[in-house]
């Protein structure tokens, strides 16, 4: 199966994932229970008797906020996964300028490390779906498609992320985008609470963020609601950035790396 | 090695790397500048400059990874634009900084490596224990890389570098940083693959290693070569045989130099020092105490290629 360049890559970066995965994966499932602990079942309890109630379409809160968890999880794992580890293979540990000293290519390389995000993506997004499994939240064949929808809500923040990682020189950048991009889009993409809550304004520039047509894909899935025409757009949307994404990535990538 | 006639051989089918008017610009900076070169089979070639003279930026075009400006370039009979993949699959670097993955054990770095020029599982498994033996890293084959000395992380970066069994093994100045113990280990293992017929480039800083393992070479300064050939021819040609350095009281040096200027082809003054370029440097230092000067130390030895670089380059101080 290595005989496409980029999957040698991805094997490398799987191979020294496996040295840490212990860690990494207690948190992609401890976090899950966590958060529907705390905001499915702990906040919930308040909202469920509340006016709230009414306002997320008479379902419980947990039922409303698990999908819409599960692509975030999706959207931070790619935050993360597309950052800090291309900076380091590029500035730290120079792993890119080892590959690209092979017959591997740069487009391979970015394909070979985009496909290793997908992983991350993946699992975390099914370690996600496990959970909700078990709070009971699931209430559909439907929700199956949750996983490949949350990679590619991944997908639309890892790409275009990973062409930004490429053309910084330090890591303070990073942590930039997690508190102007990352957590605004966490609290207002209509995870916790219902777009139409905020101001006019503010629902539009939600609607252009890839978390929120991540969510709004999730929750009918979870829900077995879901009808073609309401995943079109997003679809389109999400692989629309995705795309765009890998087309900047390979730019900076080259200009990058081909000095 | 070391025949003066090797300058004059006409450039041979058999190059491996062969470069004209090889320009490479970073922006405004023309860091190499219209080079020309020849690199044959079976032969150690080495690039021997300062800090910023454009070798490892001329190392970086050879090694297929750094698009030129302009020029030609030619390696294994292939265009590194257009065939960079298939030029790489056969070249082995040992580049500047090592890379090495320092969380993977010193086994799993070659095995990472190899597979990522698709050599077969069964066949990798077994050239890395034959690699970890030539590099002396057997006992250390399932330790993380990051303890590692120095030296044996450059041992490791050059096994790795022999993973597919490369025609051609390019190395960015391969002892910098090493104590002079790990650059002897390192110096025998690169005379090894010489015997074995492994066609070798190098870029250097240090004179001795450019003595010691190049048959040919050439002298880079500001992104042009200055001067090209074994390092007995260039020392032949920008030299003397021996070289004279008498060390006078501070401040006599300068009045000093007019008393002895004629003893040797050349004097060359320094702040603390003064160099008689000479072919027989027992004569002239006869002649010197001859005179009834009394330098404070004297010392006769054979011109390196210390004296041609410095000849060449200059005694500026590059930051």
């Amino acid at each position: 199966m290595h005989r496409i360049p980029a999957l040698r890559v991805t094997g490398y970066m799987g191979r020294a994932y496996a040295r840490t995965w212990r860690a990494s994966i207690m948190t992609t499932f401890i976090n899950p229970v966590l958060y529907l602990l705390a905001m499915g079942v702990g906040l919930g309890s308040f909202i469920n008797k509340s006016a709230g109630h009414a306002a997320i379409g008479h379902q419980t809160y947990l039922h409303f906020v698990a999908p819409a968890l599960a692509a975030t999880a999706a959207a931070t794992t790619a935050a993360s996964e597309s950052m800090f580890p291309i900076m380091g293979a590029i500035k730290w540990q120079k792993t890119y300028y080892a590959m690209l000293a092979t017959p591997l290519r740069v487009g391979d390389v970015l394909a070979g490390h985009l496909a290793w995000i997908g992983v991350r993506i993946a699992t975390s997004v099914a370690s996600y779906l496990i959970v909700m499994a078990a709070f009971g939240t699931i209430l559909s064949f439907q929700a199956v498609a949750i996983l490949p929808v949350g990679i590619l809500t991944g997908a639309a923040f890892a790409t275009p992320l990973a062409a930004f990682a490429a053309t910084q020189d330090t890591d303070s950048g990073f942590s930039l985008v997690f508190r102007l991009g990352v957590v605004p889009l966490f609290l207002f993409s209509g995870v916790f609470f219902p777009l139409k809550q905020l101001p006019v304004g503010l629902q539009v520039v939600a609607w252009i963020t890839p978390l929120w047509n991540g969510v709004a894909l999730c929750r009918p899935l979870a829900a077995g609601t879901v009808t073609a025409t309401g995943l079109v757009g997003h679809l389109a949307y999400l692989i629309a950035v995705s795309v765009a994404g890998v087309v900047v990535a390979r730019s900076t990538f080259r200009r990058r790396l081909l000095v | 090695m070391g025949d003066n006639s090797v300058d004059e051989d006409p450039p041979g089918s058999d190059a491996l790397v062969a470069a004209r008017n090889l320009v490479k610009e970073f922006g405004s900076f023309r860091a190499v500048d219209s080079v020309g070169f020849e690199v044959r089979r079976g032969e150690a070639f080495g690039f021997l400059g300062p800090n910023g003279a454009g070798k490892s930026s001329t190392m970086r075009m050879v090694a297929g990874v750094s698009p030129r400006t302009s020029g030609d370039l030619t390696i294994l009979g292939l265009d590194p634009d257009r065939d960079g993949p298939r030029i790489r699959a056969r070249l082995g670097v040992v580049p500047q900084e090592d890379n090495l993955d320092p969380e993977l054990t010193v086994r799993e770095n070659l095995y990472v490596y190899g597979r990522y020029f698709d050599i077969p599982r069964r066949e990798l498994r077994g050239r890395i224990e034959e690699l970890l033996h030539f590099a002396q890293l057997t006992e250390r084959g399932n330790d993380k890389v990051d303890p590692l000395s120095g030296g044996m992380k450059r041992r490791l970066t050059i096994a790795r570098s022999l993973v597919n069994e490369p025609d051609l093994l390019l190395l960015d100045e391969p002892t910098t940083g090493l104590d002079p113990q790990a650059r002897h280990i390192l110096w025998d293992r690169l005379y090894r693959l010489k015997a074995r017929g492994v066609t070798l480039v190098l870029t250097t800083h240090y004179m001795d290693e450019a003595e010691q393992l190049c048959d040919r070479l050439v002298v880079m300064d500001n992104g042009r070569i200055v001067a090209e050939g074994s390092p007995r021819s260039l020392i032949a040609r920008y030299s003397t045989r021996e070289v004279v350095e008498l060390r006078f009281a501070p401040g006599d040096t300068e009045r000093m130099a007019d008393k002895v200027a004629d003893l040797g082809e050349r004097i060359e003054v320094l702040p603390d020092r003064l160099l008689l370029y000479t072919s027989d440097g027992d004569a002239a230092v006869d002649a010197v105490t001859g005179r009834g000067l009394e330098p404070l130390s004297v010392l006769a030895r054979r011109s390196t290629l210390e004296d041609v670089f410095l000849n060449l380059t200059g005694r500026h101080l590059i930051d």
